[in-house]
């Protein structure tokens, strides 16, 4: 051993007289060309593409609907001092109000409080936020988006407020719900919790049913065969009755729902990742891995998962859309959000009780079906991506 | 037909390029030769060199349009093939020309039985069915040498050998008596002994059914024993073309005298019988229960390895020889424990028999394996860096990056490979560099005892010289110890010290491989040895087909 070292160390330095800290850096965070032949293939699929953006677009712009569509202002200016009340809740005595309760900044009272003060208030482009009444509606609730108004319906409302007429209302883009809460605040408050919900409930049941495929598949066996009855006893259960029945003795909330809805969930990707695991465990790399005395749980991680994540990435939209689904489906049928929570399914179940106010159901529709249009464009894209039979051009 | 055509096939000036992206990539780069009715060609090169691309443009099985011509005419009987639309095309594919492909495993569909597979081409081509077709189709099996053809029409193609299904494949190309066999790499897959049968078995049926073959190969042996003429191709270009017995005499370009001399030198590391035994099995076996029923009761035993006991010292190389199926692959995992065995094993004076995983792990570093395929053999999704140094981090921890990375790099220099291509992923590497990347993931740990897994198998004739080579002058320079599985006798006998020959799970001959290979004891290691260096088919019986 001892003359080995000692013959090829000058060796080592001969031949590379550069030093060899030079190099790896550069590699070493370069994105593989396996990743970018897929990222390629993802772009040359242009719908795909182009959905990918306008979603990852809506998606952020929804994560801040807080600054889009609020009752609070995000800033408020008012005796020398600033307010954020977007972020911190205020009581109404730190303007001069009377009472200890949180400031309603859309109460003409307030407004005059601040404006005698020589304060200001800066808005968001839309003034309600998902649980905000309208108190001022024209015309009885579900009232007309306001550009459809006519001027004999508005009247009375124009009178009371002083205005000229029904340009001068606070519009409704989209007019209100049942409840007189303006439509376009509800669906982008709807439209990030049902992209949140999904989102959350498809990495989770990933993470677990890539786990659980892991395991049973590579070490196979007694494990799996158990593992592989209970999913089947498992999936036997009506999930939905489960549902209704726990919803009946208790209003579940986000994290209720999600965690019922992820009992059943995970088992989803079980199947998938198995059997590429099943496959994978025979290979002559894993087995050559083996042979060096890597234990099985990196072998899992750095030899088997990456093959499995191929199939889970390319599932990994079209869950998402059932997610979505799931969540809306269940507020349509009145067992899912607590009641209040900008949800649209909620939308579409009062689209169907309120046959007479159309705006309801086509965008509480038209919402849904874009998203989940988008969605499953994005997973067709994904699916090119990940083909390696695929060539583009 | 008409004799308005001189060859049987011209092919002239054909290029062929495949477009991925922006990317064009020249596979073959124009090519020309001809065929006369009744004549063998073969093309000989080493992978990545275009042949099996030039012959399955013939037949336009190419995947187009990513592939295409810039240039070139294919003129088969006189008529132009490269322009010709899909259905015109597909009389022609196994009618006129047909194809075997080089794995039987694939090329058979594993849900229709021989009979329905050879039927379908009858139908196709020449419309027969029912009773003639089940007629032409054991006339066709009685041709190709299945034994017992009637009994075989209903068998499924996992139910035969692998030479049997090649025999099927054999016989559906045959089934419209074409008059030209494309056969591309047909024996590769198979053992010696099958190989040297498959062989006779074309150039009988060529003799008696008059047609004209395109052999597609790597192994100059073939060429030799089968064809007329020969073009050898390198880089997409034929670099010489010839008759057969001018090529091999007087070879002119300097790539082809490099193939014909590219057999690897016998020059085994020397036996040493006062060297210190590394490993030792005695009686071992790996059985693999068969169960069946609800209760999935053992009612019997695959019997992979079944008794075998060897002893290997230190620096020497003990190879380990027979078909496939004969427990030789079995046996080497079994030494390593990683399949689990019965009986006892004892590696540098202590007994592994029945230790656990971990507690094996203590002893992972001084026995490595190289396996077979050098494609499947290294983790795709990471870098040559990665992969060499993955032993590393298991079984000396304590070093920090630099030193890591000094033992990757001397290792990669050792195997002949520059170390700048270590941040590389192993599909940039061609499968000779793989095999020494390979190589280098086991040396790094300065293993006593690598088991070799027939490590020269799925490489080119050239490629496996140098590897063999390579082993070589590792073992020299760091005492190393070998066990050398191949089927392949004559790079065994490049290597190996001592020989244990293998049939059913069982030891049949072993001794000093001079020895050996000059008087064999057994029929069964005759049958091998005329098999490789010969090519000569065994006396019947003794070799499984």
């Amino acid at each position: 051993m001892d003359d080995r070292t000692v013959i090829e160390v000058p060796e080592t330095t001969a031949q590379t007289p550069m030093g060899l800290a030079v190099l790896p850096e550069r590699h070493r965070f370069a994105v593989s060309p396996l990743n970018r032949r897929r990222w390629l293939n993802f772009k040359a699929n242009r719908r795909g593409y182009v959905a990918f953006w306008a979603f990852l677009v809506l998606f952020v712009v929804s994560l801040f609907a807080n600054f889009i569509a609020n009752d609070k202002p995000f800033f408020v200016r008012y005796d020398g001092q600033s307010f954020f009340p977007v972020l911190v809740t205020y009581p109404e005595t730190a303007f001069g109000g009377d009472f200890e309760t949180a400031a309603d900044f859309r109460d003409p009272y307030l407004q005059k409080l601040i404006a005698e003060k020589g304060g200001f208030m800066l808005w968001p482009p839309i003034r309600y936020s998902y649980n905000t009444h309208n108190l001022d509606l024209p015309t009885p609730a579900p009232s007309k988006p306001t550009w459809m108004l006519t001027e004999a319906e508005c009247k009375a409302v124009v009178e009371r407020k002083g205005l000229s007429g029904c340009r001068d209302l606070e519009y409704n883009w989209l007019g209100t719900d049942d409840q007189g809460r303006d439509v376009v605040a509800r669906l982008i408050y709807g439209f990030r919790i049902s992209v949140l919900f999904g989102l959350a409930l498809t990495i989770i049941s990933s993470i677990i049913g890539v786990a659980a495929g892991a395991v049973q598949g590579y070490f196979g066996g007694w494990t799996d065969l158990l593992f592989q009855r209970f999913i089947e006893i498992w999936n036997s259960i009506p999930s939905l009755y489960l549902l209704l029945i726990i919803s009946s003795v208790m209003v579940p909330g986000f994290f209720v729902l999600l965690g019922i809805l992820l009992l059943f969930s995970w088992v989803s990707l079980v199947g998938l990742v198995r059997a590429e695991f099943l496959r994978g465990r025979n290979f002559e790399y894993v087995q050559a891995a083996r042979a060096l005395g890597v234990s099985n749980r990196i072998i899992m991680f750095r030899h088997l998962l990456p093959n499995a994540m191929v199939a889970t990435m390319t599932f990994l939209p079209f869950i998402l859309s059932s997610s979505v689904m799931t969540l809306t489906a269940l507020d349509f049928l009145g067992f899912g959000l607590p009641p209040g929570s900008p949800s649209l399914g909620e939308m579409l179940s009062q689209g169907k009780a309120n046959i007479q106010a159309p705006w309801l159901g086509i965008c509480g529709f038209m919402t849904v079906a874009v998203m989940l249009s988008l969605l499953i464009f994005i997973g067709e894209a994904v699916r090119d991506a990940f083909d390696p039979r695929k060539t583009f051009g | 037909m008409d004799a308005s055509y001189q060859e049987l096939l011209e092919v002239k000036d054909l290029s062929v390029s495949f477009r991925q992206g922006q990317r064009e990539t020249v596979a073959v780069d124009r090519v020309s030769f001809e065929i006369k009715k009744g004549e063998t060609v073969a093309l000989v090169g080493e992978s990545g060199s275009g042949k099996s691309v030039t012959a399955l443009s013939v037949l336009k099985l190419l995947p187009y349009p990513s592939a295409h011509h810039p240039s070139g005419t294919i003129r088969f009987k006189g008529r132009e093939l490269l322009g010709l639309p899909e259905d015109e095309i597909r009389h022609v594919r196994g009618n006129d020309i047909t194809i075997i492909f080089q794995e039987p495993m694939t090329s058979l569909n594993p849900l229709h039985t021989i009979e329905k597979q050879i039927g379908e081409i009858l139908l196709l081509h020449q419309g027969l069915a029912g009773e003639a077709a089940r007629k032409r189709t054991i006339e066709l099996l009685t041709q190709v040498g299945i034994p017992e053809p009637q009994t075989r029409l209903a068998s499924y193609p996992h139910q035969l050998s692998g030479g049997q299904r090649q025999r099927v494949m054999i016989a559906m190309a045959l089934a419209n008596e074409p008059d030209l066999l494309i056969a591309d790499e047909p024996t590769t897959a198979l053992d010696v002994t099958v190989q040297a049968q498959i062989l006779s078995l074309l150039k009988e049926l060529q003799t008696r059914l008059g047609m004209a073959m395109l052999f597609i190969t790597h192994d100059l042996g073939i060429v030799r024993r089968l064809a007329d003429t020969v073009c050898v191709m390198k880089e997409g270009k034929i670099v010489e073309t010839g008759p057969v017995e001018r090529v091999f005499t007087a070879p002119e370009h300097p790539y082809t005298r490099a193939l014909l001399a590219a057999e690897p030198k016998p020059d085994p590391a020397p036996i040493n019988a006062n060297a210190p035994v590394v490993v030792e099995t005695k009686d071992l076996k790996v059985w693999f229960p068969v169960k069946r029923g609800v209760l999935r009761r053992v009612i019997g035993h695959i019997k992979a390895v079944d008794g075998v006991s060897v002893a290997v010292r230190q620096g020497e190389t003990l190879g380990i020889v027979g078909e496939s199926g004969s427990g030789k692959t079995t046996l080497g995992l079994a030494i390593l424990r990683l399949v689990s065995s019965e009986g006892p094993i004892v590696f540098l004076g202590s007994s592994i028999a029945g230790l656990t995983f971990k507690k094996m792990r203590p002893f992972r570093h001084h026995m490595q394996i190289v396996f077979q395929d050098p494609y499947g053999s290294l983790s795709p999704r990471m870098s040559v860096s990665d992969i060499i140094e993955e032993g590393l981090w298991v079984h000396h921890p304590s070093l920090t990056r630099d030193q890591r990375e000094e033992r990757v790099t001397r290792a990669l220099r050792d195997v002949g490979l520059d170390p700048e291509t270590r941040f590389r992923y192993p599909h940039e590497f061609s499968g000779g560099q793989r095999q020494r990347i390979a190589v280098a993931r086991a040396i790094v740990l300065e293993p006593t005892f690598v088991v070799l897994d027939e490590p020269t198998s799925a490489l080119d004739m050239l490629i496996q010289a140098q590897i063999v080579e390579l082993l070589r002058a590792l073992q020299k320079r760091r005492n190393l110890t070998y066990m050398f599985i191949s089927h392949d006798l004559r790079v065994v006998a490049a290597l190996a010290s001592r020989l244990v020959v293998m049939r059913h799970g069982k030891v049949v001959e072993e001794g000093a491989a001079a020895e050996l290979f000059a008087r064999p004891q057994s029929d069964y290691t005759r049958a091998l040895l005329a098999a490789a260096f010969n090519m000569e088919t065994a006396p019947s019986g003794v070799a499984a087909q």
